[in-house]
């Protein structure tokens, strides 16, 4: 990747990142940890990757986003509107009683919202039907799908799983946000799903781990996928829950908490 | 008014169970610090499983708890808890009627601005079309966690619905809370409000004010919703000749439709119902949610008023 490219997805996902911080804390809820560790994905995607229009969202060759971490609304609110399928001042409205910015993503209200999500598990399979749906088509699109670590304890992901390798689903790409935090703790003391690699690569995926603050990273490992033939891939992305705020780093307290008019200053100000 | 949210006083009264009952293990997909099962956790580690974010499972796991001789209490959100887990509800506990408390908290659109997604409306229905369920609605902190301990005396597969937000406390400690009974917290001539869970406080208010407007309002507490107490009910809509039911749910499938029920086959009156109409929820303040949808203690004068110019001459 160029440097000029690097500097202004960087610069970007900082942007995406501050409206994270504005949004919640202006709703006084929501969920700013599982929203910034994945902001740099998101940027990559919605900036540099994605075929999509926002002038012609149902375009039908577009390429396809399913967040299925759906509680991660706020960070595709904030790449949404930033990447121009509805003003950026309306992010601020997120959670309140009159907007279309609903506390999780609603393909009904929502311009460039793919899938409605919030139960979590829900939006991977729908990303496998999108895909087969696609080859049907004969398109050349891709179905990108973001999951948590956490959520990867639902049943439904690995039936989703066992389908997209049985039906070889190479025009799918799935990314984990592997922030190693959920609600009640680590990952790994609630109850495990390691090792994360093998178990994906049993199933039948191409795995590729990766740093997911690396764009770089992001950016090889996307393409690498596009080029895999027969079967699915897994994007395993490292990466930190509430990334780029000090306070909010690594804390599952900050899963689903927003942050006061003080903090958020003071994150803006990390942000800046 | 003192207050208190129904799912912190499922938490005390947990702990409060576990240390009486060593049969009691407490059971929760990755939300102990909303289900507010997190109290029990750190008293009783050995006798608590978060079971991840897998609420098939976590019913799944319950039901064979109770082969055992343990008592399980499983906990999620109410529409993770009977939605996700339908087919376990019903093919795994009740089918063979096994000893499993569900607890489900965050029910109906006071769940507030998580949105539509989070806000169960549908549970009531649920879980009262399953053969053998019982359906509790606790109305406040105290009748929770009487209804917490009665469940777990009662042998066979319960339903508890709870709440996110504080709601005021109604009943003192000498009120006496049993699965199947109706009680009537207000006598009155003129209209029956019948209410379940946290419209109960809403339709007090109503009550009062239909007072000021000189008619006499009875207001029946509902906790119950299956086996549904057709006896208070046919007996107080005899004396009322007009019927309001309120519920923060669809107002298909829950308390409605079992009052519905009850009065079309023992004593058809007038009947109104307060309740969501059919639609799906939406982010706001639980406030505003409740204005919007028509639940307030206003919307039940409105609705008791119709029902009682709608009775015959
Ligand atoms: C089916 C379902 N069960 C429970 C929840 C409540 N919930 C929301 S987020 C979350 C934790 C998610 O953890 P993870 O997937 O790791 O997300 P991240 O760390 O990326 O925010 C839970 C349990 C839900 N939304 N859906
Ligand atoms: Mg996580």
């Amino acid at each position: 990747m160029d440097e000029k490219t690097l500097a202004f997805l960087k610069d970007k996902a900082k942007t995406i990142s501050r409206h994270i911080i504005e949004m919640t804390g202006a709703a006084g809820s929501g969920h700013p940890g599982g929203s910034l560790s994945a902001a740099d994905i998101i940027t990559y995607l919605y900036f540099k990757e994605l075929k999509i229009d926002p002038n012609n969202p149902d375009w039908p060759e577009r390429d396809r986003f399913v967040l299925s971490k759906g509680h991660a609304a706020p960070v595709l609110y904030a790449a949404l509107a930033e990447r121009g399928f509805f003003p950026v001042e309306d992010l601020v409205t997120l959670r309140k009683i009159d907007s279309y910015l609903q506390g999780h993503p609603d393909m009904k209200r929502v311009k460039g919202v793919e899938m409605t999500t919030g139960s979590l598990g829900t939006g991977f399979s729908t990303a496998v039907g999108m895909a087969l749906a696609a080859r049907m088509d004969k398109k050349d699109n891709f179905i990108f799908v973001l999951l948590g670590d956490g959520e990867i304890q639902e049943g439904q992901v690995w039936e989703a799983a066992m389908a997209a390798a049985h039906y070889k689903l190479d025009n799918m790409i799935a990314i984990l946000d592997y922030n190693g935090l959920q609600i009640d703790g680590p990952v790994s003391e609630v109850l495990s799903p390691e090792p994360l690699p093998d178990k994906w690569r049993a199933f039948g995926w191409e795995v590729l781990e990766i740093d997911g603050h690396d764009f770089d990273a992001i950016e090889k490992a996307i393409n690498k996928a596009k080029e895999v033939k027969g079967k699915p891939t897994m994007i395993i992305a490292k990466t930190i829950k509430g990334k780029g705020v000090s306070f909010m780093e690594n804390e599952a307290g900050w899963h689903g908490s927003a942050p006061n008019k003080e903090q958020v200053e003071k994150a803006l100000a990390e942000l800046s | 008014m003192e207050s208190m949210a129904t799912r912190d006083a499922y938490g005390k009264a947990l702990v409060e169970l576990g240390r009486i009952n060593k049969d009691v293990v407490v059971l929760d997909a990755d939300l102990s610090k909303s289900t507010k099962t997190d109290g029990f956790q750190k008293e009783f580690p050995e006798r608590f499983f978060n079971i991840g974010i897998a609420e098939q499972n976590l019913i799944g796991c319950a039901a064979g708890f109770a082969t055992s001789g343990k008592i399980p209490f499983a906990s999620s959100f109410a529409v993770f808890a009977t939605g996700r887990a339908y087919d376990q509800i019903r093919n795994s506990v009740s089918y063979s009627h096994l000893n499993v408390k569900i607890a489900a908290s965050h029910a109906g659109i006071t769940v507030g601005e998580d949105g539509g997604s989070h806000q169960m409306l549908e549970d009531i229905a649920l879980m009262r079309a399953v053969p053998g369920m019982t359906v509790i609605v606790p109305a406040d902190g105290v009748e929770t966690k009487k209804a917490i301990f009665a469940a777990a005396q009662y042998v066979g597969p319960v339903y508890i619905r709870l709440g996110r937000p504080k709601v005021p406390i109604i009943f003192d400690e000498d009120y006496i809370f049993a699965i199947g009974k109706a009680a009537v917290i207000k006598e009155g001539s003129d209209v029956a409000l019948m209410a379940t869970g946290i419209m109960v406080s809403e339709a007090l208010k109503a009550a009062e004010l239909l007072q000021n407007q000189g008619f006499s309002a009875a207001v029946v507490n509902i906790s119950t919703i299956k086996p549904i107490d057709a006896e208070t009910i046919t007996k107080v809509a005899q004396k009322t000749k007009a019927v309001v039911t309120c519920e923060e749910h669809n107002i298909y499938g829950g308390l409605g439709s079992a009052v519905a029920e009850v009065l079309v086959e023992n004593c058809p009156v007038p009947m109104e119902r307060i309740g969501v109409k059919d639609v799906f929820g939406r982010s706001g303040k639980p406030q505003e949610l409740m204005e919007k949808y028509g639940l307030t203690a206003k919307d039940i004068v409105d609705a008791a008023c119709k029902a009682m110019a709608r009775k015959t001459k």
